[in-house]
């Protein structure tokens, strides 16, 4: 345990010694803060909206009440993950890419800790650094949730941040496992978006070819299994789906550093 | 304190090392010798756990290598060849955090890195950025961390390798003022290191070991000719004819040098010194000695002789 806060630390520092973090904090906050701008502004213009036509015509109440949940939090969220598709190759291109480069996996390797130890201390890094942007974001939700007067949405906020939490796990994973296989960041990187890219776009197949080529394609989507927490519901199965995919790649990535402890 | 056995190592088809076997007692220095890719880098990763060997095993300390990876690692120093450094922190942080990596207490952590700062003469430069030192401060910040967790072996990979003659002279002294308590493996392809620093040699060559000796020993076991160099005040043409009456010479060479004095080289037989003969000799006729002196073999010459004699072998 300590040794994977002793990574866990130096991974800190890098991050915020250097440019990185805080670069990746201000595109993440500005593009969230935009978007979410846009969602909410809308969302205030349709209530508005609805309440003059509820003055003028009695028994108009066939018309939905405009829902915070759809028109905001699930678009926001939606954009999050997307910018993810960006964010997620810069956080974790380094990761092990770097080390290999300067050599220092080499003194990593060499003192008494664990494979799994490093990994994981520079896992939760990433982690940390990641759910630092979600926690930032977190403050114009709750601000925009005191002009909404319905309190029940909260619950709906909190499973959208649990997926977008999930989702982010998933992507850094499979981004360290891309910075394990090569010692160049941008190959890294690159090989991170590309991958995630497919991931995301594979999810429109089902809509152009339903049936059950659509069907599985869906269920690899790292995106499908998104949807349901932003309807306010925590579905096991797709939260089990981005818990086994950061597993899996981090297992990879053991994998792939004991196979460069053999061709070393 | 370091047993090897049967080392074998391969990339693919391409075997690094092969059958390497040695033992370094506890307070020794060995020096590890040979041309660049012999396979000595390989070797030293496997004894510090960096890479698992494909065949044979070692012991460090009494732990086993595949068995106890974590162990060895313990009590093991190592400095990689070229000096990898986090080039983002600054000393003490950088050795901070090898000494919570290295598992000790956060009490002692202080005491430990002040020791390995002074021991290594880097105190100075404590708060500095390591990418701005210069590379004779990054070897130093490189020797700090592998003393840190006071490890009872030392394995330094090319400690000497791109600093200038002072920062050389300086490394290798701290080299020998670390080794005393410590059990110390180096490796260089520069041979008057090794005679400066070293109790023992181990040549390497092709991923073999060629020859395993004490340093002094290694040149007289390798070599039955002892050179003799003379310089005498006569010509040339006169000194050969009236050395080659002695029995023992194999070769004689002589050049004549300026104002009359002539250098002579000979190829004697170890087992018996001809200097006082050829001191008699020489007086005797009457020429002015000016010079007598043996040359034993620089570890240069054996160094050649070993790995021409191997490729003769193959």
């Amino acid at each position: 345990m300590s040794n994977i806060w002793a990574i866990y630390k130096r991974e800190m520092r890098s991050y915020f010694f250097s440019p990185l973090a805080y670069v990746l904090y201000v595109f993440f906050l500005f593009l969230t803060a935009v978007f979410f701008y846009m969602y909410f502004s809308s969302y205030v213009k349709w209530s508005q909206e609805y309440m003059q036509m509820m003055q003028f015509q009695q028994g108009f109440g066939s018309q939905p009440l405009p829902n915070y949940t759809q028109l905001v939090l699930q678009g926001i969220t939606n954009v999050m993950t997307f910018i993810l598709l960006f964010i997620a190759p810069m956080l974790s291109m380094r990761i092990i890419a770097e080390e290999k480069k300067l050599g220092t996996i080499e003194l990593l390797f060499t003192y008494p800790i664990k494979d799994i130890e490093i990994l994981l201390g520079k896992y939760f890094s990433a982690m940390t650094v990641y759910v630092g942007m979600l926690v930032l974001t977190f403050v114009y939700v709750l601000l925009s949730l005191k002009v909404v007067p319905d309190q029940t949405y909260i619950p709906a906020v909190m499973t959208s941040y649990l997926g977008v939490f999930l989702v982010g796990s998933a992507f850094i994973s499979f981004g360290i496992f891309a910075s394990s296989l090569t010692d160049n960041q941008v190959v890294a990187g690159l090989i991170t978006f590309a991958s995630l890219l497919v991931l995301w776009m594979i999810g429109f197949v089902d809509e152009i070819n339903p049936g059950i080529l659509g069907d599985i394609c869906n269920n690899i989507s790292v995106y499908a299994h998104f949807d349901e927490f932003g309807k306010g519901v925590i579905d096991t199965g797709h939260a089990a789906f981005y818990v086994l995919f950061t597993i899996f790649f981090l297992f990879f990535s053991l994998r792939v550093l004991e196979s460069n402890r053999w061709r070393g | 304190m370091i047993v090897a056995e049967n080392i074998k190592k391969t990339y693919g088809r391409v075997t690094a090392i092969e059958d390497v076997s040695f033992e370094v007692a506890e307070g020794e220095i060995l020096g590890f010798l040979g041309p660049n890719g012999a396979g000595k880098t390989t070797t030293m990763r496997i004894l510090t756990g960096y890479s698992p060997p494909s065949a044979g095993t070692a012991t460090v300390a009494g732990f086993d290598i595949r068995e106890n990876s974590l162990e060895v690692r313990r009590n093991i120093g190592y400095l990689p060849e070229n000096t990898p450094l986090y080039n983002d922190m600054d000393v003490v942080g950088f050795l901070g955090f090898v000494a919570h990596v290295k598992g000790i207490s956060s009490g002692d952590r202080a005491a430990q890195i002040r020791e390995a700062m002074s021991e290594s003469g880097i105190t100075d430069v404590a708060s500095r950025t390591i990418g701005k030192l210069s590379k004779g401060y990054r070897q130093r910040v490189g020797l700090a961390q592998a003393l840190i967790g006071n490890p009872k072996v030392l394995i330094l990979d090319e400690p000497t390798v791109g600093l200038d003659p002072n920062q050389i002279r300086d490394i290798r002294e701290l080299i020998k003022n670390m080794a005393g308590k410590r059990t110390v493996i180096l490796s260089t392809h520069i041979l008057p290191e090794v005679s400066m620093i070293c109790d023992r040699v181990l040549i390497i060559n092709e991923g073999r070991i060629v020859a395993a000796d004490a340093v002094g020993e290694l040149s007289q076991r390798l070599s039955t000719q002892l050179k003799i160099r003379l310089m005498v005040k006569a010509p040339a043409s006169d000194i050969a004819p009236a050395l080659q009456e002695l029995s023992g010479i194999q070769k004689i060479n002589c050049t004549d040098m300026q104002s009359g004095v002539c250098q002579v080289i000979l190829d004697t037989e170890r087992s018996k010194d001809l200097r006082p003969d050829l001191s008699n000799r020489i007086v005797g006729k009457g020429w002015d000695l000016l010079e007598i002196r043996s040359m034993d073999p620089t570890l240069e010459d054996i160094f050649i002789e070993i790995i021409a004699g191997e490729k003769e072998v193959h």
